[in-house]
């Protein structure tokens, strides 16, 4: 698996999300920046109100401010004043603390849904081999948790380190201003505190890591004991079962008290540097204010400032190192995002699908594997039934996949054409609505089953679904159970039978109204009755449709008008069923067993 | 990921369930204790602190000395480092509570699991269960051990922060204390909608997983039937669901959050006029109004963690009545006293009194339902199996073919009627006793993650390296073993799956031979095997057979045809009975069915001989 190396390009690639939204987290940044000046003012008007109104000294504020002031207000009014100054502050930075919210949770929820809906659109745009050389385990991780760790990385850690930043900026500069020697002193400590915790998460994340593993391992173990409660059972190893979980139980526990003692090292040392830091600063600013070089409202306004600042810088070096886990993330989002869709040519037709269905020397192997065909050579002329007979493994399946497009022949494998047209030519997904495939092992979606039959056409007419369901047998089968077509089918509703599962899916291709129709073994789980049934009322409604069927019942074989046996990838014999039995091969040998009076047969076959 | 809605349980406070807890909490009692002593310190700590300010203002600043300061820096010193002696201890301890507890509680659902009988599993999700002993169980830990606890922190705060208030000055203390139910009330009223939408979040985020669950499997029927569209129509319609809960969530935070800050700036307003008033009239000292300000901010988060805490504690009842819903669920099959006295138990097993199986089951006269059915499946059944015979039972998938199984394994337990093994009913015997004589191998063969050495030692766990060599060669196991990269060694993966189905039936074949069953089951897999691998697995049954009384839940005419009896089960019942010639001579139900399979399996001999 090649990966990609180019982690900024990945991340780039990500944040192209935001696109259209980035206003709003603008913004969030510039309302929570007016917000933090504003909370800035509160230990302004303190200090004003400390020094000046209170203390009666010469106030320092500015001389627009001042003027303002009026300058025969009494104490009691400038009192007031301050307070009511303090409650205008809260209220206009209260407002935009709730823009600032909204807007990052505006954008937030877009960034998030905009990346999700693209990755389900680019999953389901992925060529089938993808899906077939990854888990869907995990894939679903990477669309869930890393999607979760990249909206944390935007929309907190991101924003958070802006927001910081700027704090520190911001009450630095205030403070630099009032007094630089103390502020010196307070800013020393600013390295100190988020180096800190920046280090200190860096060294413990693997021990988070080994936890969260343990974690991971003693929900898998009780899972496994869940799952195989029968073989538990059956073999009366409850005990032994216990031992074992109680282990990893144990195990659990004790990691995560290891790193419990070493957690309350790290918040015990981290109170104890912020309450020194904020010691050091107390009594600096005591020695200044004894001195005259500051006033009470300074000293007042600085411990405030300094408060308000050490907290933040103590959170600003966890988020640095939980910041470096969104690159893995980023990495593991752009592996599927990089993924290349199935493609079109250029100038691709939509040409009529009723047409002689031709394999021209058809060679093909999946990627990395051994050829499963080899020269297929056939006809199919359109309007009738063709019907094919193989092994496992024969290659049976892969014609299907074939003509359907699920793969594509490549170059100079020879060719596919419908109605003479290279079907590489004709445009995918017109390929496909022309093809109806039933595939061996359906796979039914956990909807009702009227959505289930509608799925190709979302909303057709009650009757039009009731038709196919007759059509395909399956009618009888809904209508018993208590909700009928309403009934959900899978994890939480009705589990269906593998024969009707297979009837759904029958009646859910039969609404493709296809030109070109293909039952891959799709009628196996049904009885040769029900099997002839369907085929009965399929011929009604098939009209000018040409039909591939895959068998392996003679009965149901031989009503084709043309059969191909296919053996290890190759073509065995093709002809109408009289030419197959005269000549003594693969299938006359299947149809003497299966057709030479039954039951005699099935006794004789006893001895073997 | 199956999502499950987890149904809501009572919302109001009820003590009753919290008593289930009591077992749990009594051991680690004095480490309990020792935690709220600490916290009681450490809350009497901060809520001195402020007063060294205070102090520093009104002794030094003030008085425009330094004098005696040394002594000052030095106290200042010693608490803010007993402080932190503090928070490690504490950090350590709850943290032991958090993990002991969990175990404790996992501990105590994973054997209680163990006792519980199938009807209990066949109707309770696995991911259900799961999620009450995982997730469930550290949630009610961490909230004792963290939630109480720093609740208990924040009451002592803002009770020894108003003491303090009180004694500094009464009446500037009394307005403070004004705006507490007004907090108190916020919190309460936002806090209940937040957890709210929350819970709305999670249920429509499992929705999402789902829906990448089915688009992913179901990538190769979307393509066949060009609905790509349609499906991310679908999603797009989950995920703007999920903006919108997300949004509405966010909004309520983004007022409740200004709110209360706004609260607490009017809290300084007002000691600011007030405070500032007495300050001029000389009725407080600078200091004191210095120190009621750092009060009167720092009251208000102590505040909300109580009420906050406090909604979720209330919701943490739910994960209560989850975990002790499990643990008092009561086990369908249980041996009775005098069993349990002369066999002994699953932990203490009396072996030395354990008769030997010979295989002779029969069922008399027995009638069954399952616990969650209607009806019953079967109305006075009679069958005899002798030792050493073969019963298959045969049918289409989902016909109910396990029952019969299920029943002579004691899996379930017979509504009404006796089943007999060597000639006593075996509810006089221990559960124990029946199934360390039983080999199971499922359709699914479900294997442990571990060596393929300790899989097939499962089977029977004091088997020497020799022993389970032997096992594996007896019924080909060996020719998978050798294939691998490690042998014996190898691991198999979770649930086995880096190995074949084929493959993996097999190895289970080895444990179970390890085990020499007198009993032998066999729930044979349909899906597809490679013609060589199908040749060593009927090998190895005809192998398992000799000599055991088997019941097979067959699919291949080979297997079926070995059997000393069929029954054939439609919709539950067992509608035909007797051998293979006789059925087929009956040209019913069995004649389809075999037919059908005849079909298919002649064909494939012929196209892949």
């Amino acid at each position: 698996m090649r990966r990609t190396k180019n982690r900024t390009g990945n991340m780039k690639m990500i944040l192209q999300f935001l696109k259209g939204i980035r206003y709003l987290f603008v913004l969030s940044v510039i309302f929570a920046m007016i917000q933090t000046v504003l909370n800035a003012l509160t230990p302004q008007i303190i200090r004003y109100t400390v020094d000046s109104v209170i203390g009666g000294s010469e106030s320092n504020l500015p001389d627009w401010l001042e003027g303002m002031i009026p300058k025969d207000a009494e104490v009691w009014t400038l009192l007031l004043g301050a307070a009511a100054m303090v409650l205008v502050v809260a209220i206009v930075s209260g407002i935009t603390n709730y823009f600032s919210r909204m807007t990052l949770a505006k954008g937030n929820e877009g960034f998030v849904k905009a990346l999700r809906d693209r990755l389900f659109e680019h999953i389901q745009k992925l060529p089938f081999s993808w899906h077939v050389q990854h888990q869907t385990g995990d894939i679903i991780q990477r669309c869930t948790s890393d999607v979760e760790v990249i909206r944390g990385f935007v929309t907190q850690q991101l924003m958070e380190v802006f927001r910081i930043s700027f704090l520190i900026i911001l009450s630095l500069s205030v403070m630099f201003s009032m007094n630089v020697r103390i502020s010196l002193i307070a800013v020393i400590f600013v390295p100190v505190v988020a180096g800190y915790s920046g280090i200190f998460y860096s060294k413990i994340a693997n021990r988070f890591l080994v936890a969260d593993e343990a974690e991971g391992d003693l929900s898998a173990a009780v899972q496994e004991n869940l799952t195989g409660v029968r073989v538990v059972r059956a073999f009366g190893r409850e005990k032994y079962e216990i031992d074992r979980f109680e282990k990893k139980n144990q195990k659990f526990s004790n990691l995560w008290i290891r790193l419990g003692q070493l957690l309350s090292v790290y918040w015990g040392l981290g109170d104890l540097i912020t309450g020194l830091q904020i010691l050091v600063v107390i009594i600096a600013g005591t020695f200044e204010a004894v001195a005259g070089n500051i006033t009470m409202g300074d000293f007042l306004a600085f411990i405030s400032y300094n408060t308000t600042l050490i907290w933040p810088v103590r959170g600003l070096g966890r988020i640095l190192s939980e910041m470096s886990k969104a690159g893995v993330s980023a990495d593991r989002l752009g592996y599927i995002l990089n993924a290349e869709e199935e493609t079109e040519p250029e100038n691709a037709e939509e040409p009529d699908m009723h047409g002689d269905i031709c394999f021209e020397h058809v060679n093909f192997a999946y990627e990395g594997l051994q050829p499963v065909l080899k020269d297929v050579d056939f006809t199919i002329k359109k309007g009738t039934t063709f019907a094919i007979l193989g092994g496992t493994g024969s290659g049976k399946s892969t014609l299907t996949y074939l003509l359907d497009r699920l793969y594509d022949l490549p170059e100079g494998c020879g060719r596919i054409t419908v109605g003479g047209v290279d079907i590489n030519r004709i445009r995918r997904e017109w390929v496909r609505k022309n093809v109806g495939l039933v595939l061996q092992e359906p796979f039914l979606f956990s909807r009702t089953i009227q959505e289930n039959i509608s799925s190709f056409r979302p909303g057709a007419p009650f009757e039009e679904i009731q038709f196919a369901a007759r059509i395909a047998c399956v009618d009888e089968a809904v209508e018993s159970f208590t909700e009928g077509y309403a009934t959900i089918v899978g994890e939480r509703g009705v589990t269906l039978s593998g024969g009707q599962k297979q009837r759904v899916a029958i009646a859910r291709m039969l609404m493709q109204k296809a030109p070109i129709m293909i039952f891959d073994d799709s009628l196996s789980a049904v009885d040769s009755e029900t099997d002839s049934k369907i085929r009965a009322a399929l011929k009604e409604c098939l009209g000018s449709s040409t039909v591939i069927l895959i068998s392996h019942r003679i009965t149901t074989l031989m009503q084709a008008d043309q059969i191909l046996v296919l053996d290890n990838g190759r073509v065995a014999e093709l002809g109408t069923h009289e030419e197959l039995i005269q000549r003594d091969g693969i299938y006359k040998r299947i149809y003497d067993i299966q057709m030479s009076s039954d039951d005699r047969a099935l006794l004789e076959k006893e001895g073997e | 990921m199956p999502a499950i809605d987890e149904q809501d349980y009572t919302k109001s406070f009820r003590l009753s369930i919290w008593k289930s807890m009591i077992p749990f909490l009594r051991p680690y009692r004095k480490t309990l204790i020792t935690v709220i002593l600490l916290n009681l310190f450490s809350a009497g700590i901060d809520i001195a602190l402020p007063l060294f300010q205070s102090y520093a203002i009104n002794n030094y600043i003030k008085m425009r000395t330094t004098e005696g300061i040394a002594f000052f820096i030095a106290l200042y010193v010693l608490v803010v480092v007993v402080q932190t002696v503090f928070v490690i201890m504490f950090t350590r301890r709850s943290m032991r509570i958090e993990m002991l507890l969990g175990r404790d509680m996992k501990r105590a659902c994973f054997i209680h699991l163990q006792t519980l009988g199938f009807s209990y599993y066949n109707t309770t999700p696995v991911g259900y269960i799961l999620a009450r002993i995982m997730s469930d169980t550290n949630r009610i830990a961490s909230m004792i051990a963290w939630g109480l606890i720093d609740m208990m922190w924040a009451i002592m705060y803002v009770v020894g922060v108003f003491i303090a208030m009180l004694i500094l000055n009464p009446s500037l203390a009394l307005i403070i204390m004004l705006i507490v139910p007004a907090i108190v009330l916020l919190t309460i009223y936002f806090q209940k909608r937040i957890l709210h939408w929350n819970r709305k979040v999670r249920k429509i985020n499992s929705k999402i997983t789902s829906a990448y669950n089915e688009g992913i499997t179901g990538a190769k029927t979307s393509k066949t039937l060009t609905i790509e569209e349609n499906n991310l129509r679908d999603f797009k319609e989950i995920t703007s669901e999920m903006r919108h809960a997300g949004i509405r969530a966010a909004r309520l935070s983004a007022i409740y959050i200004p709110l209360v800050l706004l609260l607490s700036s009017g809290a300084t307003a007002i000691v600011l006029a007030r405070g500032g008033d007495m300050v001029i009239q000389n009725v407080m000292l600078l200091g004191t109004l210095s120190a009621f300000t750092s009060y009167a901010v720092g009251i208000f988060e102590p505040i909300q963690q109580i009420a906050r805490t406090f909604a979720e504690i209330i919701s943490m009842q739910a994960n209560i009545e989850r975990v002790d819903g499990l643990l008092q669920q009561k086990p369908s099959i249980v041996d009775t006293p005098e069993v349990v006295n002369k066999y002994g138990d699953m932990f203490t097993p009396k072996k030395e009194n354990w008769e030997k199986l010979e295989g002779d089951i029969e069922f008399e006269d027995v009638s069954f339902k399952y616990p969650d059915g209607h009806e019953y499946v079967l109305e006075h059944f009679n069958l005899k199996v002798p030792r050493g015979s073969t019963v298959a039972i045969v049918g289409e998938t989902g016909a109910g073919k396990s029952t019969l199984v299920n029943l002579a394994c004691r899996f379930f337990e017979p509504t009404k009627g006796r089943i007999l093994i060597d000639g006593r009913d075996y509810r006089e015997r221990s559960q124990l006793w029946l199934h360390s004589n039983i080999g199971y191998v499922l359709q699914n063969p479900h294997l442990f993650s571990g060596t393929v050495m300790e899989n097939i030692r499962y089977g029977r766990l004091d088997a020497t390296d020799e022993e389970v060599y032997a096992a594996a060669k007896a019924v080909s196991a060996d020719l998978v073993v050798e294939k691998l990269e490690h042998g014996y060694a190898s691991s198999v993966g979770e649930g086995g799956d880096r190995l074949s189905t084929g493959e993996k039936q097999l190895i289970s074949f080895a444990r179970a031979v390890l085990a020499d069953p007198r009993i032998f089951v066999l729930d044979e897999a349909t899906s597809s095997i490679d013609t060589q691998t199908e040749k060593l697995i009927q090998d190895a049954i005809s192998h398992l057979l000799k000599d055991r009384t088997s019941f097979l839940i067959a699919h291949r005419l080979s297997t079926i045809r070995q059997a000393d009896m069929i029954l054939v089960v439609r919709d539950g019942r067992i509608v035909e009975k007797g051998t293979h010639k006789e059925l087929l001579a009956k040209h019913g139900y069995y004649h389809d069915l075999y037919s059908k399979q005849f079909e298919e399996e002649s064909a494939m001999r012929v196209l892949e001989a």
